[in-house]
């Protein structure tokens, strides 16, 4: 089946785009204004210079849309601007309950690494003018994953921190490769799925339905199954191993369209959960927390997760206000459980805001895939967005007691810098996507825009069979 | 600070965060409406019947009328051979002349009826192939089946040329056998598909 999608009109939307930044910065100072008030009383004495930075920022990267990337999605920075100003505004509001202040505070930390994530966010969109460039390294790219995947088992580089060991120091600083490890997968996986998903949705026969793979198709997803799991069994890290090894089977769902692929991956990783569940104790706690937070035995060993719920129920509807919350008790607020200690201060509405951003960003992700020309982009934007998505559900499933706890960073608001620069390389890979796909006239390569169709019917959605 | 500024600061938080979500929707609308997902040929068979009644398509919706709607009828039936004889002989008698070079490519019959491309420099692809510009979904039709390209001995024109398909390219009746020069009104035949080139 070949349908077409016919842009009627294609605006760049930057105007929409400042109106939306111009409110997103607004919110984020509100937030701020708000948060100072209620500890301190009085307006923050540094706003005019910190908001002119932020605000600087934020605009840099529109101006540098506005020339590079003209038709970019309009609504992916001012949503990453929100979500990125909100989490500053609790890591500062953490640092004033701790009494952390000035150069000493994450927060002041934060704003540095949210600066350097900026800038290479905007070098992504300097040097990457065609997101198609990245499909020459996919080799490349999964020697880059695979390696940073596997740095912290590295004896002398790794670092087991909070009992997983995904860290490596460099020097004064530590990072988690992880994070980065997930855009290098990603840009291997579409390179890899879009040569080889012929031949993996094609072949094999059907079986009550479903249309299983033959043996030997089987190997790409027994090598993603069993790196998860040295992941799950060295780095002790089930959020990671149950991100990469489901980043990679939804991205085999998108590329060959069928179902038996989400089947073996279930599988494989319900047999994985269930060596581990009987092989590690570190993992029977964690279940024995996730079921019953609230038992006597179960607070002694750790009241977080029983924290974070108490603080999200605190909350209510309209929640505490920023900084009239009590946030601080719970450990990690900053960074594992920073979307309950706003959910206590923003309470349900502003929780529920938080998540549909998140969804909006999403989407935009996916609608990217649906629109750009070339399969490795499709396969690119839905793996870069499935991976922002999954890894929510994962970090914020775990804190409100879906799924077993396990330490996942939020994507653009949890303390950390490794995090904030991975997850804005993303959304600038995202717009660079999106730049191609709502482009009226594509700029093809030589000898491949001979056979494009009319202006009118630029835009194929193709169905392989 | 009082407590009713800072319930208000609160509250205007979260008002100024969902009118933020109910804005990027209200961009999200505007770019989901600008933008016409259809299957092949729907919209363009629809408008092109309007624009277009003297085309064959009249013939496939004749217009019932009360009055004379069997003479309308003969007349439409009448009408359709005629034209179809006209359309297919243009193809030969078109080449003396050689002054009406086609600019489009268009679908008359088979499942993509109505789609229009352009005739591009750099040659048009026609096959089963997603890489090609016309793909047709036809049983009949091969992977890389024909393609227009403009010709290369210097005349201002177009060339049909058949690259070894299964089936064949017909030009009305004849088979095409390696590459033929086309004008307006070529039509060209491939399973059951009637492609037609128009000025």
């Amino acid at each position: 089946m070949t349908t077409t999608v016919e842009p009627l009109t294609p605006r760049t939307r930057r105007g929409a785009e400042l109106l939306l930044l111009l409110l997103a910065i607004a919110i984020v100072m509100l937030a701020w204004v708000t948060t100072d008030l209620n500890r301190n009383g009085t307006v923050p004495a540094n706003i005019i210079p910190v908001a002119g930075g932020f605000t600087v920022l934020a605009l840099g990267v529109h101006l540098v849309l506005r020339w590079k990337a003209a038709y970019a999605d309009p609504v992916l920075l001012p949503i990453t601007t929100v979500l990125n100003g909100l989490g500053l505004v609790m890591i500062h509001r953490l640092d004033l309950a701790g009494g952390k202040l000035g150069a000493d505070g994450d927060a002041y930390r934060q704003i540095i690494w949210t600066t350097l994530a900026v800038a290479l966010a905007v070098a992504v969109l300097f040097v990457l003018r065609d997101h198609r460039l990245l499909r020459r390294y996919t080799f490349v790219t999964m020697a880059i994953g695979f390696v940073l995947l596997l740095l912290p088992l590295v004896p002398g580089v790794g670092r087991t921190i909070n009992g997983s060991q995904i860290w490596i120091s460099i020097g004064p600083m530590n990072f988690q490769p992880g994070e980065f490890a997930k855009i290098a997968l990603a840009v291997f996986f579409a390179g890899y799925l879009v040569q080889t998903r012929d031949v993996l949705s094609l072949a094999g026969k059907k079986v009550l339905g479903f249309t299983f793979p033959r043996g030997r198709d089987l190997g790409p997803i027994l090598v993603a199954w069993v790196l998860a799991l040295l992941v799950l069994v060295f780095q002790k890290d089930l959020g990671s191993a149950l991100l990469f090894f489901g980043l990679f089977v939804a991205m085999l769902y998108v590329a060959t369209e069928r179902v038996s692929w989400i089947a073996i991956g279930l599988l494989l990783f319900a047999a994985a959960v269930a060596f581990a569940l009987s092989a590690f104790t570190h993992f029977q706690k964690r279940v024995d927390l996730w079921l019953d937070p609230f038992s006597q035995d179960n607070l002694e060993r750790s009241n977080q997760l029983a924290n974070g719920l108490w603080g999200m129920a605190s909350g209510g509807l309209t929640g505490t206000g920023l900084g009239a919350g009590r946030p601080y008790l719970t450990s990690f607020a900053e960074s594992d459980f920073i979307f309950p200690s706003l959910g206590e201060e923003l309470g349900l509405f502003g929780a529920v805001a938080i998540i549909v951003l998140y969804l909006l960003f999403c989407e935009r992700g996916i609608r990217t895939a649906l629109g750009v020309r070339d399969g490795f982009g499709k396969l690119l934007a839905i793996g870069l967005s499935f991976s922002v998505a999954f890894q929510l559900f994962i970090v914020i499933g775990g804190v409100t007691r879906v799924i077993p706890l396990t330490g996942l960073t939020t994507p653009f608001m949890s303390l950390g810098g490794s995090s904030l620069l991975a997850n804005w390389v993303i959304m600038a890979l995202l717009l660079r996507i999106s730049d191609q796909a709502r482009r009226p006239m594509p700029e093809m390569p030589v000898g491949v825009a001979a056979d494009e169709p009319a202006p009118a019917e630029l835009t194929q959605v193709v169905k392989l069979p | 600070m009082s407590e009713l500024t800072l319930t208000l600061l609160r509250l205007g938080l979260l008002a100024l965060l969902w009118i933020f979500i109910f804005s990027v929707v209200g961009v999200l609308r505007t770019d989901i409406y600008g933008t016409a997902v259809n299957r092949r040929g729907q919209r363009k068979a629809a408008k092109q019947a309007q624009a277009q009644d003297r085309q064959p398509s009249a013939r496939r919706t004749p217009v019932p009328s009360p009055g004379g709607g069997a003479a309308a009828g003969a007349a439409a039936a009448g009408a359709a051979p005629a034209s179809e004889a006209g359309s297919g002989s243009s193809g030969w008698r078109g080449r003396g002349r050689g002054k009406s070079v086609p600019t489009r490519l268009v679908v008359t019959e088979g499942p993509l009826t109505g789609t229009s491309l352009p005739l591009r420099s750099g040659g048009v692809l026609i096959g089963r192939n997603p890489e090609c510009a016309l793909v047709l979904d036809d049983d009949y039709a091969s992977g890389r089946h024909c393609r227009i390209y403009p010709d290369t001995s210097g005349r201002d024109g177009w060339v049909v040329e058949d690259l070894g398909s299964t089936n064949g390219t017909f030009i009305g009746r004849d088979r095409l056998t390696g590459s033929r020069p086309v004008e307006v009104g070529t039509t060209l035949r491939i399973g059951k598909t009637v492609l037609e080139l128009r000025g």
